[in-house]
């Protein structure tokens, strides 16, 4: 399911042959995306970033997938936010330690999302690796 | 100089720069990150490729042709750059890594001058290189940091200085020209204040030496530090000036070869100044290249370069202030090239992505100045700093991408 919400995300960039419509795109996904209340934007959910911020919650659901809310104050990293949660959401966490991330690489947004720490994604994806593994944990103590 | 004659002779200068004469994301590049590293030009670059084509040895110890051939041009930039700041000696030009090496190296070399209850002094204003160090000196000495405060406007709180800094001040460091605002810091004052109070003066001169003349004897300092990749030089390397007595009194910082003078099984005697603080094989190659930067700025002229650098400031500063919901910080005439920004309800981050797209180069974010934002009630801000090769094209294509970028992002 996640490769399969990677290739539509792909598959949707690749309309946009100029620069300023995929970025239009992401903007207006960062306008879009509920995000989290300002009580919530607290240190406790922070990941990291050095220029924007981003904040990152999750919970175990009953049927054991994954529900991700998170939010960041820089509106481009929320739109690029909203995409990786869109990915990464209502999965189990078997599905999402599984998963091979690339799709961020195919839109030709971010060049290497390991090196991108300014904008906090690449501590966001490792910070849903981490919430994946004690969800995990969870389910098998369980 | 008239002004069409000053932009004539810096436009012919872009052409030494080849990093200039490429496209980025399409667009031709427009390269205003200039505070946090120039480009170099072709000589700086012919330098490096020489060294390692023809002088490669290590310096001061073979006995070859080599050796003492690449040891000459080493020690030539020494000398060039003693008579750059008008040192009195040219053994007091150290070698360090950077500005960033120098602040650490200081702040060690000083600890056994600094007692519990001292007071070791910087500014609100300055980049975290010459803050932390301190900060982290005063905790372990129990003395007191302290800092003068920064007036919105962006200038120093100097009255405050003169109230409050004394004769329990022991080290007092501040930046020459602030990286993140561009403020040109009344230092002679500030020093005048320190050495009354009886204080060790560090001054922090990377943001200052691209863009005019220095004379460490006038400015009364004791210490004087700077980055050569700020001045059109190769990076990881920094110089530091200091006074001969006191280099000469104060403890080595790194141990190991080229600073001894003889070591034994019973102890080990350390080597005169300058390679005192000179352990280890240094980045020779960045040294020599370095001379030919030192050249450059004295060829063109650093009041030239300020002159057009302040023209570029100036009608960009105009023509943002021509757009809706713009904050510019330290709008002030007495300033380098720097022009600090915020726009109303965006994000700095988001302009730098949008700016990068359409081949503008810019920094966003806090400058590695958080004390400073944190004044100014924000955390960050767009910073474009102009060099002596940008051109009033460049403002031009600059005010474009950005009016478009807000577009976009409102």
């Amino acid at each position: 399911m996640i490769e399969q919400k990677q290739q539509e995300i792909i598959e949707e960039f690749a309309f946009f042959e100029e620069w300023m419509h995929k970025y239009e795109h992401i903007i207006e996904l960062g306008k879009e995306m509920k995000g989290l209340s300002d009580e919530e934007k607290k240190d406790d959910l922070l990941v990291a970033g050095c220029q924007s911020k981003v904040w990152l919650k999750a919970n175990l659901n009953e049927n054991g997938t994954v529900h991700f809310e998170a939010d960041s104050d820089a509106i481009i990293t929320r739109g690029l936010v909203a995409l990786v949660v869109s990915v990464f959401n209502h999965e189990t966490p078997q599905e999402i330690l599984n998963a091979n991330i690339h799709f961020m690489n195919d839109i030709g947004l971010v060049s290497n999302l390991s090196q991108t720490r300014s904008n906090g994604l690449a501590a966001m994806v490792k910070q849903i690796l981490l919430y994946a593994t004690v969800f995990q944990a969870q389910q098998k103590s369980n | 100089m008239d002004n069409v004659t000053l932009q004539h002779k810096m436009k012919e200068l872009r052409n030494q720069f080849p990093t200039l004469n490429q496209t980025v994301n399409g667009r031709p590049l427009v390269y205003l990150d200039n505070a946090a590293t120039t480009q170099k030009p072709q000589r700086v670059i012919d330098s490096i490729t020489e060294y390692y084509t023809k002088w490669n040895a290590n310096i001061h110890r073979g006995a070859h042709f080599l050796a003492n051939a690449s040891t000459e041009k080493f020690e030539s930039t020494r000398t060039a750059l003693a008579e750059m700041l008008h040192a009195n000696f040219r053994e007091e030009i150290i070698f360090t890594q950077g500005s960033t090496d120098s602040v650490n190296m200081l702040s060690t070399i000083l600890e056994n001058e600094v007692e519990e209850g001292d007071e070791i002094w910087v500014t609100e204003m300055e980049h975290h290189a010459n803050f932390v160090p301190w900060q982290v000196l005063a905790e372990k000495k129990k003395a007191v940091f302290r800092y003068i405060p920064m007036t919105p406007s962006g200038e120093w709180d100097i009255d405050y200085a003169k109230k409050e800094l004394g004769s329990k001040a022991k080290i007092v460091a501040f930046n020459y020209v602030s990286n993140a605002l561009g403020t040109i810091n009344p230092v002679e004052e500030l020093v005048a204040i320190a050495k009354n109070a009886g204080a060790y003066v560090v001054i922090d001169g990377a943001q200052a030496v691209a863009h005019f003349d220095i004379n460490v004897q006038a400015l009364n300092c004791d210490f004087f530090l700077f980055s050569a990749h700020k001045m059109y030089g190769p990076t990881g390397l920094g110089i530091l000036w200091g006074r001969k007595e006191l280099l000469e009194k104060l403890p080595p910082y790194r141990y190991g070869g080229e600073m001894i003078r003889k070591v034994s099984v019973r102890g080990t005697t350390f080597n005169d100044l300058p390679f005192k603080y000179e352990a280890g094989t240094p980045n020779i190659e960045a040294v020599i290249a370095f001379n030919e930067s030192i050249s450059f700025c004295k060829e063109v002229g650093r009041a030239d370069m300020h002159a057009h650098e302040y023209f570029l400031l100036k009608t960009a500063t105009e023509q943002l202030k021509a757009i809706d919901g713009m904050t510019i910080y330290a709008d002030l005439e007495n300033k380098v090239g720097v022009l600090s920004f915020n726009m109303e309800g965006i994000h700095s981050a988001d302009i730098g992505t949008l700016l990068d797209q359409q081949g503008i180069a810019v920094r966003t974010g806090h400058h590695c100045t958080q004390p400073l934002w944190e004044k100014l009630g924000t955390t960050g801000s767009v910073r474009a700093s102009f060099a002596c090769y940008n051109t009033p094209e460049d403002v031009e294509l600059f005010i474009e991408a950005l009016k478009k970028s807000v577009n976009m992002l409102r």
